[in-house]
């Protein structure tokens, strides 16, 4: 570098070309700061959540109890005697969740293998996009297609199914991850390495063998972590549940009643005009908290299950 | 080395091989698997079949019905005179104001990981951040959104706003941004950086003049995909306050008492708005079907703004695809 000012400055007093060098050096260093500062918003944004929803939360726990936020069996914040047992919206969470996820993961897992063992290089080429597109459908839709072709569809054969039942949202909700599980299973099981395959069809095993007891364990790692991705996911997914299950927060695990999950609450609280210094609008916090501290479980959960579970080769 | 006899158990007289190779049952159940396999992935497809009849049988009726006049209608209480005109631009001026902040942020912050502080600890930090921002539920950011755009910056953003409301998105859509620029800039080819500092130019015009022209078709389609997912979005937006029911458009155009069109930034981005994910849910959410066939011309309407982006997308990566270096 040095060089090249002595040398910057031979070409200058010869009044041949002279580079700006100090004004390219003062813009880069501008540029540098700036785009620094942007990708700084990203942490910015991780902060900001939590201590958006920390501050509220706190607030809310002065006014209502920990033990009974976590021990009561009721949620009625919205009434004039309100209970606050945040566990029948877990539970409302968990039950939609959980359909999904039994809709989810067979297909999901089962499409994987479909895509990268048996499908031709031209099917793949048009199936996986296709699938994507399941991806990019608005929740809202499949909100609407959930209460008003799914529900009516299985009212018929299943008596005592609810308008709004944890069912059909739980059904779509596994369709809307399947995806997520579907394009993570797949990268899992690509990756693994050819000479697994080839070698246990050396040992003369049908492809279906090599999958069940080769590929499907090798890839393990990174299929649970696609499932709890996917949990995440419909954990957190909103329009789904509010529309197709409900606002009926109960302490059930019966899928054909009508639930409250976590997320629908928030959105119904929000509909209202929930003054900002109420405890209503307290408890959407309270409510966040619970739901990001969940969803942050699951993935650091599956951050450490990759890590911890993952076959290494060479 | 030993050589090992590697014919399985040859039998002997009179006795039954121990070893099946059942071949024919094997070869069977292969197909069955395969096919199974292929019914679960068809399944979804299937799934996607039937809600794109659904929604087009429920719809498109109610959208011929004096055909352009759901476009350019107001929401109304009466289901049958009920538009989209206000939500409809809603969804676009919330694009536009989004892809303006996030654009300029996310590829700023992508070019900065990518070509200043490569390996620093502080990519790393970033790097991890980004992943854990992107896992969490949308409804979240429209939490911080409410106490950040909302209730902490209201003189800035006037509260309940269309600006809030892009606000969020670009949030929302940041992570994306940003991957989607790294690795259209990793995509570059490290002897186009290496020409330029070579005849002694800085990062930065590097950068400027070559690297990221190059990857731009790249950063355009993730950015591209990124809004597309963001269109979508009513739980966030519902969270900061936009409402179900509007029947404005929001001010930036107005013409005065003397006919001269005036353009009013602040008050646009000041206005009250609602885009259509919401209007959608508000008339899903009403008894009468009248309404869930309004949603449904509603949903089909939105999903033909996710096409045009969705192709605009594909069209990008085709077209600048053969100049690869």
């Amino acid at each position: 570098m040095r060089d090249s000012v002595v040398s910057s400055k031979q070409v200058a007093d010869s009044g041949l070309w002279r580079p700006k060098r100090s004004l390219s050096r003062w813009s880069e260093w501008i540029v540098k700061i700036v785009f620094g500062m942007f990708a700084l918003i990203s942490i910015a944004t991780t902060a900001g959540i939590i201590f958006s929803l920390i501050f509220e939360t706190i607030e809310f726990f002065r006014e209502v109890p920990m033990w009974r936020f976590l021990t009561d069996t009721q949620w009625t914040p919205l009434f004039t005697n309100p209970q606050y047992g945040v566990i029948v919206l877990i539970c409302g969470t968990f039950l939609t969740s959980a359909i999904a996820l039994l809709v989810a993961m067979p297909l999901g897992l089962m499409a994987a293998i479909y895509l990268s063992e048996y499908a031709s290089f031209r099917v793949r080429r048009w199936l996986k996009p296709a699938l994507e597109i399941l991806a990019g459908i608005p929740s809202v839709v499949y909100g609407y297609f959930a209460l008003l072709f799914i529900t009516p569809l299985l009212q018929p054969l299943i008596p005592g199914l609810q308008t709004f039942n944890a069912l059909s949202a739980g059904l779509i909700l596994g369709i809307a991850i399947l995806p997520t599980i579907a394009s993570l299973s797949e990268d899992a099981i690509y990756a693994v390495p050819q000479n697994l395959r080839q070698g246990s069809y050396a040992l003369g095993a049908m492809r279906w063998e090599t999958v069940q007891n080769v590929v499907i364990p090798a890839a393990l790692s990174g299929i649970v972590a696609s499932c709890v991705l996917g949990v995440a996911r419909a954990v957190g997914e909103t329009l789904i549940v509010t529309i197709a299950a409900g606002q009926n927060p109960r302490l059930t695990l019966d899928p054909r009643s009508s639930v409250q999950t976590m997320t629908a609450f928030i959105v119904q609280v929000s509909q209202g005009d929930a003054p900002t210094q109420s405890l209503e609008f307290k408890t959407i916090f309270a409510v966040g908290m619970t739901l990001f501290g969940i969803t942050l479980v699951l993935n650091i959960f599956s951050f450490w299950f990759v890590n911890r579970f993952r076959e290494k080769y060479e | 080395m030993t050589m090992i006899d590697s014919n399985p158990l040859p039998p002997e007289e009179g006795q039954p091989p121990r070893y099946k190779p059942a071949l024919k049952r094997r070869y069977q159940f292969d197909r069955v698997y395969a096919t199974v396999a292929l019914i679960a992935t068809l399944l979804g497809l299937l799934v996607l079949l039937l809600l794109l009849f659904d929604v087009f049988r429920d719809g498109l009726p109610r959208l011929a019905l004096n055909f352009p006049d759901f476009l350019t209608s107001f929401p109304s209480r009466r289901p049958l005179r009920a538009g989209i005109l206000s939500p409809l631009i809603g969804t676009l001026w919330v694009l536009v104001l989004t892809m303006l902040i996030s654009i300029p942020i996310g590829v700023g912050a992508g070019i900065f990981l990518e070509e200043f502080a490569t390996e620093s600890l502080l990519a790393k930090i970033i790097e991890v951040n980004i992943g854990n921002l992107a896992a969490v539920p949308t409804i979240i950011y429209g939490l911080l959104a409410l106490q950040v755009f909302v209730r902490l910056m209201e003189p800035i953003t006037g509260g309940r706003s269309i600006l809030s409301g892009g606000l969020t998105l670009a949030l929302l859509v940041l992570p994306v941004v940003i991957v989607a620029t790294r690795e259209a800039l990793r995509a570059v080819p490290d002897s186009i950086r290496q020409a330029g500092y070579a005849i002694g130019t800085t990062r930065w015009q590097v950068v400027r003049d070559h690297v990221l022209p190059i990857a731009s078709p790249g950063v355009f389609t993730g950015v591209i995909l990124a809004l597309s997912r963001a269109i979508g979005q009513a739980a966030p937006l519902i969270t900061i306050g936009a409402l179900t029911f509007i029947a404005f458009l929001p001010p930036f155009i107005t013409i005065s008492e003397n006919g001269v069109p005036q353009i009013q930034i602040i008050d646009g981005l000041h206005s009250s708005f609602t885009v259509l994910p919401i209007q959608v849910y508000n008339w899903v959410s009403r008894p009468q079907p009248e309404f869930h066939n309004a949603a449904a011309a509603g949903i089909i309407v939105l999903m033909i703004v996710l096409l045009l982006m969705n192709a605009t997308a594909i069209y990008l990566r085709n077209r600048f695809q053969q100049t690869r270096y």
